[in-house]
């Protein structure tokens, strides 16, 4: 039986009429090109971000859909660089969304490491703790959260905008499940040479899961990065807003908030997908691989 | 399942812990020190802000200073009270939020869904060509952040915008999508001649709205965050269906195609079928994602046009952030979080009957 034309067999056996055989490449022409509509639906919203980022605001309004504005002008990026504080925030964003990453990445391998590997009283509760932590809707937690910042006197801070979201139990069941899938074998040769605890996680496990840490530092980045909730409730300053909340200010109203000023809009978007783009692009097969393991049960 | 892990990962402490050596009491110790970090920060952010939250929704704090200072009253189920029953307008604000988030998810749920099983179906063919150039097409909307989405589809239903140009081409006058409050149902209803509300409908009520309100279907706004949520969970979901695709084996399809199955029949009585553990996981974080719509409409439609696209996480934060009653915003944060609950177990009973 040929694997490569599985359709052939299908529309053949019940009425094997030259007709119907005749049929597949037709049948297999029309399903490609429904695919290939699909794809154009699912690009062209950000070929029209993109091009409308360098119109003005009337031709923009007045002609969405040209997608090469020739001559073309870079209005928006300037009003963006002078007129609002766009770098600002994007440093804002890149520190928050570093510095989320690393916590996480690290305090996820550790914890991980110890719930596959090291026997200690009450590992079985605290493994449990951790998954229904992930079952809380994050959203639930929005008001609360900003309670907690409060009291704790961290609200309208870098620390209170970091710490909170370096709480990751996701993460935590993602290196858990790697780590078990390491021979012990490897450990066992590092403990008899002498070495501690966490010089053997460290310098011979942790290299080993080299995979499954680039995929959660890769879903923590873009987790941070992207992040809107957290930062309405946790600041209130503009010298702390993030790209995210910077944009969602220029929607909502404000001196740049009219109705026609798309162009300013969509270049603040697109700018601010450029990173998370890029690093997509660069690790695309972990990106989706590990969107595959993280979810599954 | 929670204990089923636990008996299952402490087994091996035990027997570890029986006899205490050295290393072994050098490794235990390690093992507190090293999950410390993580759990902190969980029980700091997760399990103290949901102790807290309990606490201020059946308190009458009004978000200055502490809500644990001797002055805050307790009130019992006065919040809640308010809210279900109170007939005013809490109550028929989160009438309204339950009745917009309930048209919202009973159409992404399912559309999503569909979606995703057959780009991953389509995208799984062997035949196809260009197959990383598909995946790459339909996941990149899922990489992107929720508020840059929310700034282009804005723009792509403007009144004049793109969406309405392309269908004004087919001859079709495209509404002023963002600013139209019509329930989608009601203008199907008002097609048929059916424009005002039977008087049982309109008399009679859910939470501070009428049957005839909850009846009105997603409004126009709403329609179009409904496709932007299609647009961007579709691609993720299809990646877990991919995962799932790969594992039905090769031999099971060949033998429905030699039984002469349809592509469709295959799709029906086998595909389907062997993904239903996809499935189910799709579904439930389909339905447990839907009931949380928040960043569209905090970025996006700030609720309007006419309130139709408030949700209850927003209102949870207008009502505590902006309007200042604390209590009644956790309340209703608690309310959704029991939604989600009972609705994912319905949803579990229900799948798991189905097989039998």
């Amino acid at each position: 039986m040929s694997r490569t034309a599985p359709d052939t067999v299908a529309r053949a056996a019940p009425r094997p009429s030259p007709r119907a055989t005749r049929r597949l490449p037709v049948g297999g022409l029309v399903a490609h090109a429904v695919l290939v509509v699909l794809a154009v639906v699912y690009v062209f919203p950000f070929l029209i971000q993109v091009a409308n980022a360098f119109k003005t605001d009337g031709d923009a309004t007045a002609d969405p859909l040209d997608l090469l504005p020739l001559p073309g002008t870079t209005a928006a990026f300037t009003t963006l660089f002078t007129q609002l504080d766009f770098p600002r925030a994007a440093m804002n964003s890149a520190v928050v969304a570093v510095a989320v990453t690393l916590g996480r990445v690290f305090f996820d391998c550790l914890a991980g490491y110890a719930l596959a590997r090291l026997p200690f009283r009450g590992r079985g509760i605290v493994f449990a703790g951790f998954v229904a932590v992930i079952a809380v809707p994050p959203v639930v937690l929005l008001i609360p959260k900003f309670l907690v910042l409060n009291q704790l006197g961290i609200y309208d801070s870098y620390a209170g905008m970091i710490v909170p979201l370096m709480a990751d139990a996701g993460g935590v069941f993602i290196m858990k499940s790697f780590f078990e899938s390491v021979p012990r074998s490897v450990e066992e040769a590092s403990y008899l040479d002498g070495a501690g605890t966490f010089r053997t996680f460290w310098s011979v496990v942790l290299p080993m899961a080299r995979p499954a840490v680039v995929t959660i530092t890769i879903l923590s980045f873009q987790a941070s990065w992207n992040e809107l909730s957290h930062f309405v409730v946790s600041r209130s300053s503009p010298d702390l807003d993030t790209l995210t909340t910077l944009v969602a200010t220029l929607t909502s109203g404000g001196a740049f908030g009219q109705a026609n000023q798309y162009p300013l809009k969509l270049a603040a978007a697109a700018l601010m997908t450029i990173p998370v783009a890029v690093l997509f692009f660069v690790f695309q097969r972990q990106v989706m691989a590990g969107t595959e393991g993280a979810v599954k049960e | 399942m929670s204990s089923d892990v636990a008996t299952a990962t402490r087994t091996p402490t035990s027997s570890r812990t029986a006899r205490p050596s050295p290393h072994g009491r050098r490794q235990a110790r390690a093992g507190w020190v090293f999950t410390a970090p993580a759990l902190l920060l969980v029980l700091l952010f997760v399990g103290l802000p949901v102790v807290m939250a309990v606490w201020v929704s059946v308190s009458g704090w009004r978000g200055r200073g502490s809500p644990f200072a001797s002055g805050v009253p307790f009130v019992g189920l006065d919040n809640y009270r308010t809210l279900l029953a109170g007939g005013g307008l809490p109550t028929q604000d989160l009438g309204t939020a339950l009745r917009n988030n309930f048209w919202y998810v009973v159409l992404v749920v399912p559309l999503q869904t569909v979606v995703a099983l057959l780009l991953a179906v389509a995208v799984n063919r062997r035949t196809l060509r260009g197959r990383g150039f598909f995946r790459t097409a339909f996941y990149f909307p899922s990489v992107t952040s929720s508020v840059a989405i929310v700034v282009v589809f804005l723009f792509l239903f403007s009144a004049s915008g793109a969406v309405n140009q392309v269908i004004g081409v087919l001859g079709i006058d495209g509404p002023n999508w963002f600013a139209d409050p019509r329930g989608v149902l009601h203008v199907l209803l008002g097609a048929l001649g059916v424009g005002e509300s039977p008087g049982a409908l309109a008399d009679h009520g859910f939470i501070g709205i009428s049957w005839w309100e909850w009846l009105a279907g997603p409004s126009v706004a709403m329609s179009a965050l409904i496709l932007l949520a299609v647009f961007t969970t579709s691609g993720t979901f299809m990646l877990l269906f991919l995962a799932g695709l790969q594992n039905i084996s090769a031999e099971v399809e060949e033998a429905a195609l030699v039984d002469g199955a349809s592509s469709f029949q295959r799709l029906r009585h086998v595909t389907v079928p062997m993904l239903r553990p996809v499935l189910f996981t799709v579904l439930t974080l389909g339905l447990v994602g839907t009931w949380q719509v928040f960043d569209q409409i905090y970025a996006g439609t700030q609720g309007g046009p006419a309130k139709t696209t408030i949700t209850p996480a927003y209102l949870s934060y207008t009502t505590s952030f902006v309007d200042q009653r604390w209590g009644q915003g956790a309340a209703i944060a608690f309310i959704l979080f029991a939604i989600i609950v009972v609705l994912t177990l319905v949803q579990r009973a229900v799948l798991r009957g189905d097989r039998t």
